[in-house]
């Protein structure tokens, strides 16, 4: 199966080709997986400077794409994102490779799974938490189509089948009084495994910012909200609470619990650790209430 | 709505005193105001941008754009209030003339080299002090590498980095690759020499010193 990552130089190769107000803007990182071309501009090591090269480029009416491994792309450079893009009111489109704990082996340097919440908090983001290549293609494809600021997260986990539809899709529908479980990207099939016997609905979430408040609204036909995120357990807790201030309502956000978890070991060793494998979702669920579907 | 006329270089007083009122003048605006007038009265031309990169103490650059007829005269008057489009530090989305939102230090150069990269001519005003912030380091060294050329970046050089800059600054630019002249910062023919030294085959930096504060 091609990776996120594989499909995306493969796409932004292409973009490069087609449509002549796209740039590319890289760090080094990536740039052995693309052709040379005159509008992919490789800064080397220097990440402030790939974002004011990607605002700058915007000035001149580009259509920027920034790509790096997460850190190096949302952490390090924040205050360039925040001010060379948002403050000055310039669209780019950042891609970043290396979700959460997918390089578990390589420690806490090369993960931000704090990269969704840091960007929710500054104001305009379109994020996209794509949980399968086509997924990241349709998201590609739509944020080259105009000039906001759009990030992408890729991730080497993936489901084993994209999902069709924007905002929230409910997948499953449980009894009217079950929880609505909402997957986030590539936690959707550890999540579907979690509830195959639980009486859940399972609904599945790409576009995070903005978040589909009154999708989950209309999802939700009991009290209780259950978020699976791939990142920072309770990134998107205030969506949920500000789509349901109309009504009572209980919620547990999932997600990584522990970013300083100081162990290697691989991305699945870290999926159990965090608590966000098919038995500790539903370890979760159960704790919350949620019944089975039928009696053992 | 006041009527603009081409003003000239001795109105710019009067200009800032109507955006400072009665406060003390701010010197660190005015360190920037005879390599500001000398950029738009002589040395841009249509079609090319001016990036403030040191966006503090913006008052010299409002009254530069207001004598050019680029911001109207009207809007000085209510400098820094909630209703008033001039900030303390200029804001692109609300200034006519502004390029970029400038004040957090070394943003300018960075977003400069990416709007030169397409071939438009860019001017970027930094100070000696904001020099400090490596950011801008990283955009020399890239510019200069890669033969950067529409790119020229003047440096206001009031002697304010605490650590100052052993060897001259000129250097430092041209160790990585720019072309550089020094100008006395007051002087506007010597200015004007100064930006019109760049050869069209690297970046070129400016290095305009004024009196130390």
């Amino acid at each position: 199966m091609t990776t996120m990552r594989e499909r995306f130089y493969r796409l932004a190769a292409q973009a490069l080709e087609d449509d002549p107000s796209v740039a590319m803007v890289f760090a080094e990182i990536g740039v052995a997986e693309m052709p040379r071309h005159p509008r992919l501009f490789n800064v080397g090591i220097r990440e402030q400077l790939m974002i004011g090269v990607a605002a700058g480029l915007a000035l001149e009416g580009m259509r920027p794409v920034v790509h790096s491994y997460t850190p190096f792309l949302v952490e390090r450079p924040y205050e360039q994102v925040k001010l060379d893009l948002g403050h000055q009111d310039l669209g780019a489109v950042l891609v970043s490779t290396g979700a959460s704990y997918d390089s578990s082996s390589s420690g806490r340097t090369h993960q931000a799974p704090e990269d969704v919440a840091a960007l929710a908090a500054l104001p305009g983001w379109t994020i996209e938490v794509p949980g399968h290549a086509d997924e990241l293609e349709r998201a590609f494809r739509r944020a080259l189509a105009h000039d906001g600021r759009v990030y992408i997260r890729l991730s080497v986990e993936a489901n084993a089948a994209p999902v069709e539809g924007d905002g929230l899709t409910v997948l499953r529908r449980g009894s009217d009084g079950a929880p609505l479980v909402v997957a986030v990207g590539p936690a959707l099939d550890e999540t579907l495994a979690a509830a195959a016997d639980l009486d859940a609905t399972v609904a599945y979430l790409s576009t995070v910012r903005p978040f589909d408040r009154a999708g989950l609204a209309a999802a939700l036909r009991g009290t209780d909200v259950v978020l699976v995120e791939p990142y920072l357990a309770g990134t998107s807790a205030a969506e949920v609470a500000r789509a349901l201030l109309d009504r009572p309502h209980r919620l547990l956000a999932l997600g990584v619990e522990i970013p300083e978890l100081r162990r290697y070991g691989t991305p699945a060793e870290h999926r159990a650790a965090q608590g966000l494998d098919a038995a500790g979702i539903r370890a979760s669920l159960t704790a919350f209430g949620t019944r089975q579907l039928r009696a053992a | 709505m006041c009527h603009v006329t081409a003003a000239t270089y001795d109105d710019l007083q009067g200009l800032i005193v109507r955006l400072t009122g009665d406060e003390k003048h701010d010197w660190s605006s005015l360190s920037t105001l005879d390599v500001l007038w000398t950029l738009y009265d002589r040395v841009l031309e249509p079609g090319d941008r001016f990036l403030l990169s040191k966006g503090h103490g913006p008052t010299a650059f409002y009254a530069v754009l207001a004598a050019k007829g680029i911001l109207p005269v009207d809007e000085l008057d209510g400098f820094g209030g909630f209703d008033s489009p001039l900030g303390h530090h200029p804001d692109r989305t609300l200034v006519p003339g502004v390029e970029i939102s400038s004040g957090s230090l070394g943003h300018g150069l960075p977003i400069a080299v990416g709007a030169a990269l397409m071939g438009r001519r860019v001017y970027v005003l930094v100070g000696d002090g904001e020099l400090d912030e490596g950011s801008n380091w990283e955009a020399v060294q890239w510019a200069g590498r890669i033969g950067l050329a529409p790119l020229t970046a003047v440096v206001v050089d009031n002697h304010s980095s605490t650590y100052h800059w052993p060897g001259g600054i000129e250097g430092r630019f041209e160790l990585e690759g720019w072309t550089s002249a020094h100008a006395d910062g007051r002087d506007h023919d010597a200015l004007e020499r100064a930006f019109r030294a760049r050869t069209g085959d690297a970046p070129h930096v400016v290095v305009a010193e004024v009196e130390r504060r």
